[in-house]
């Protein structure tokens, strides 16, 4: 009798003891939410794209467990639950990147997927993300052609906003700075990048300044690397102004060989990417160069708390300040985090479904570390935001890069209004963007 | 100055622009090709792992150059340094390839010696990875020694110039080497019937070995002379088997004489499209290509093989 009392008093308080460490064990109640996070961590845009976003994802994410943002982002996980990372290398084919995303979906179950650098991957993975139901938050790439030519996206979201942004932003601040320009060259490469940078340059520059020329257009093969003939063709041109959208490796050795011949000291030079690349060149980087930074971040953001812990917190861990791709992928997961704490908030914490998680992203404002996003356009899933250029100057004395001479355009001011396609409204002049 | 060129007159300018452009791009160019177009010649080996000795080459310098640069020692130790450590990386590369993986399929069918050169390729470059990380290095130092000089109204880098010298001093290097040493003797007669050399008492063995270490050494220089000048990172040895091979396919393989004609010629047509038309740039050096081997299938400087039966 007394065995079996005991037994049962034993089971109870083991029961209970089992039950006490369940809840108290984990902090969630849910099980974690598994994100796919796709970048390049090899080849030629790992060192200016892939790794600062891949590295801004891991700081994030690990703040996001930890709840140790700022507000609004200071709730643990999404919608309280932690987040279980997955990196893939974007590197390879984009076949190779289509079969990576069913893995990641298939095999490894991901709940949501943030990723992709390569223009070309986020266009194949876009249909592949709606066949397969999964929320997709295409981080970096910039072509307008994702919404523009298909527009019914469900699944498929894109924070930042497109690259005909950048364009024309350097086109207005080239013009207002730079005032009466007869004529200007470019100097980008020779694929879709390179040749839609420059066509909406050259768009953007037409409905601005309609009385300038373009001179020289050069468009070396991505990762030339030798650009003598193109030095020379531009020191010996007409042209005071010289616009160009390479990155990474190109850019640097750019720099490089143009700086060793003085082509800086004879001409203005403006780099809608060159802020991905200030710190690595450093004094390299000649003064008065007009930098972009593919929206208004790094050293061209706003003073703000999240700014503030996220460039010291980046510092600290990877040695560098964040350049543009960590805000790109930074602002993506937030925005994710934003929407899928609303939706939970809308169920009193229960996990929300992919479709509420829809419902509450589609249209969202939120914040990200250097600006406010919205998602405003292809019916919520495209998000628009300010942004800005400025001049390049060495301090000399802190010894560091800095930005000077910063203006910020809005958002309905350098990006197409809802509706209408990039080219069309470029072509049409820039009908209905409010600047002011 | 010279009087020669007058800066009202742009069509001398335009001239004077793509002689030195396409000068300094086929200086380039032969330095790149001069090892591939001796290993085709000698052993009949395509050898796509030569842009891996150039990705190496350009690494090690970098990575020289970061060790003596700003440490305030002379500057043109630095130059040496960077050269030594690249032939340093060849010799090593060039006989551990040759050694381990190419002995054994001397003789084979041509496809498979370019397939186990390009798996020796890939190899490589992940090598690169494990060592170096995904990150770049860059060794500017020497570029921005050189400084820049005038030539009329044109702006040249005096590393530029450097890069022509270097290229003029290898060809002549390999003239006199090829004909008036006994191994450059012997070796273009296995370019020429390794079977009959082998005949004489030539021991075709060692020479492969020896050919093979000394155009990895110059495909590892011409990536350490390049790297001042560029970015160094991962894939910069893909770009340069595309270009060095059609620069041999123009100029013939094994032939030093073609090499350089070829350079010469893909460099000024290249020149040429940037300055007059850029829109073809990226095609006019395999057009040279194609249209050169329509009229002489095995390159300029390659005699018809006659036939054996």
């Amino acid at each position: 009798m007394g065995l079996r009392f005991g037994i049962g008093r034993l089971s109870a308080i083991g029961a209970g003891a089992a039950l006490s460490v369940a809840l108290t064990a984990s902090a969630y109640a849910q099980e974690p939410v598994k994100l796919g996070i796709v970048s390049f961590l090899t080849g030629p845009a790992a060192v200016p794209f892939g790794v600062p976003g891949r590295n801004a994802a891991e700081l994030i994410i690990d703040a996001i467990n930890k709840g140790s943002l700022p507000a609004p982002y200071n709730s643990k996980g999404l919608g309280g639950a932690s987040i279980e990372a997955r990196y893939v290398d974007e590197a390879g084919s984009t076949a190779n990147q289509v079969t990576e995303y069913r893995n990641l979906v298939q095999r490894d179950g991901v709940d949501a997927v943030v990723g992709y650098v390569s223009s070309g991957n986020c266009l194949a993975v876009a249909p592949v993300a709606e066949e397969m139901k999964t929320i997709t938050v295409l981080y970096d790439c910039g072509t307008p052609r994702i919404f523009e030519e298909d527009p019914n996206h469900k699944y498929v979201f894109r924070v930042t906003p497109t690259a005909t942004m950048d364009s024309v932003g350097a086109a207005r601040y080239v013009v207002d700075k730079k005032g009466d320009i007869k004529s200007f060259s470019g100097l980008n490469q020779n694929y879709a990048w390179g040749q839609d940078s420059w066509r909406d340059f050259v768009l953007a520059m037409k409905a601005l300044a309609p009385n300038a020329t373009v001179d020289r257009e050069l468009f070396p093969k991505f990762l030339a690397g030798e650009y003598g003939a193109e030095i020379t063709s531009l020191l010996t041109s007409e042209a005071e102004l010289v616009h160009s959208s390479f990155y990474g490796g190109d850019l640097e050795s750019f720099v490089a060989q143009a700086t060793g011949r003085g082509l800086s000291q004879r001409k203005t030079m403006i780099f809608s990417c060159g802020e991905s690349a200030m710190f690595r060149l450093g004094n390299r980087m000649p003064d008065g160069t007009i930098i972009g930074g593919r929206g208004p971040h790094g050293v061209l953001a706003r003073e703000s708390e999240l700014n503030t812990w996220f460039q010291k917190e980046y510092a600290a861990r990877f040695g560098t300040p964040p350049t543009y791709p960590s805000y790109h992928m930074a602002q993506s997961i937030l925005g994710l985090k934003a929407a899928w704490d609303k939706a939970a908030a809308a169920k009193n914490g229960a996990r929300p479904s992919t479709d509420e998680i829809i419902a509450a992203f589609e249209g969202l404002e939120f914040d990200g570390p250097s600006t406010r996003i919205s998602m405003a356009r292809a019916n919520g899933h495209q998000g628009i935001s300010e942004t800005a250029y400025g001049v390049f100057k060495f301090n000399k004395e802190a010894n560091r890069p800095e930005v000077v001479d910063i203006v910020r355009y809005p958002a309905e001011c350098v990006n197409p209004p809802d509706g209408v396609t990039s080219q069309e409204w470029l072509e049409g002049g820039m009908k209905g963007a409010k600047c002011d | 100055m010279l009087h020669l060129v007058d800066p009202e007159n742009s069509f001398v300018l335009l001239a004077l622009a793509i002689l030195t452009d396409g000068l300094v791009y086929a200086a380039y160019l032969f330095i790149v090709a001069i090892g591939l177009s001796l290993i085709f010649g000698v052993m009949k080996i395509l050898n796509v792992a030569h842009g891996a000795f150039y990705a190496f080459g350009a690494y090690c310098a970098a990575t020289a150059a970061g060790m003596y640069f700003d440490k305030g020692l002379p500057e043109a130790g630095g130059f040496l340094a960077m050269a030594l450590a690249a032939l340093a990386v060849g010799l090593v590369l060039g006989l551990l390839l040759e050694r381990t993986i190419l002995r054994f399929v001397y003789g084979k069918d041509e496809v498979i010696i370019v397939l186990v050169t390009y798996a020796a390729f890939l190899i490589l470059e992940d090598v690169i990875i494990i060592i170096w990380g995904p990150s770049s290095l860059s060794a500017y130092q020497p570029l921005i020694a050189a400084g820049n000089f005038m030539l009329g109204p044109l702006i040249l880098s005096g590393y530029d110039l450097g890069l022509v010298l270097l290229a003029i001093f290898l060809a002549i290097g390999s003239f006199l080497g090829l004909r008036h040493t006994r191994y450059g003797r012997l070796l273009t007669a296995v370019i020429f019937d390794r079977e009959t050399a082998a005949a004489f008492g030539v021991n075709v063995t060692l020479f492969f070995t020896i050919t093979f270490i000394i155009g990895a050494m110059l495909g590892a220089l011409g990536g350490a002379v390049m790297a001042p000048k560029i970015s160094v990172t991962l894939g910069i040895g893909v770009e340069v088997i595309v270009l060095a091979f059609a620069v041999v396919a123009v100029g013939g393989m094994g032939s030093i004489e073609g090499a350089l004609v070829g350079a010469l010629i893909v460099g000024l047509c290249r020149a040429a499209a940037v300055h007059m038309l850029p829109q073809v740039e990226l095609f006019v050096i395999y057009a040279v290509m194609a249209f050169v081997l329509v009229f002489r299938p095995h390159g300029l400087f390659t005699r018809a093989q006659p036939r054996k039966i």
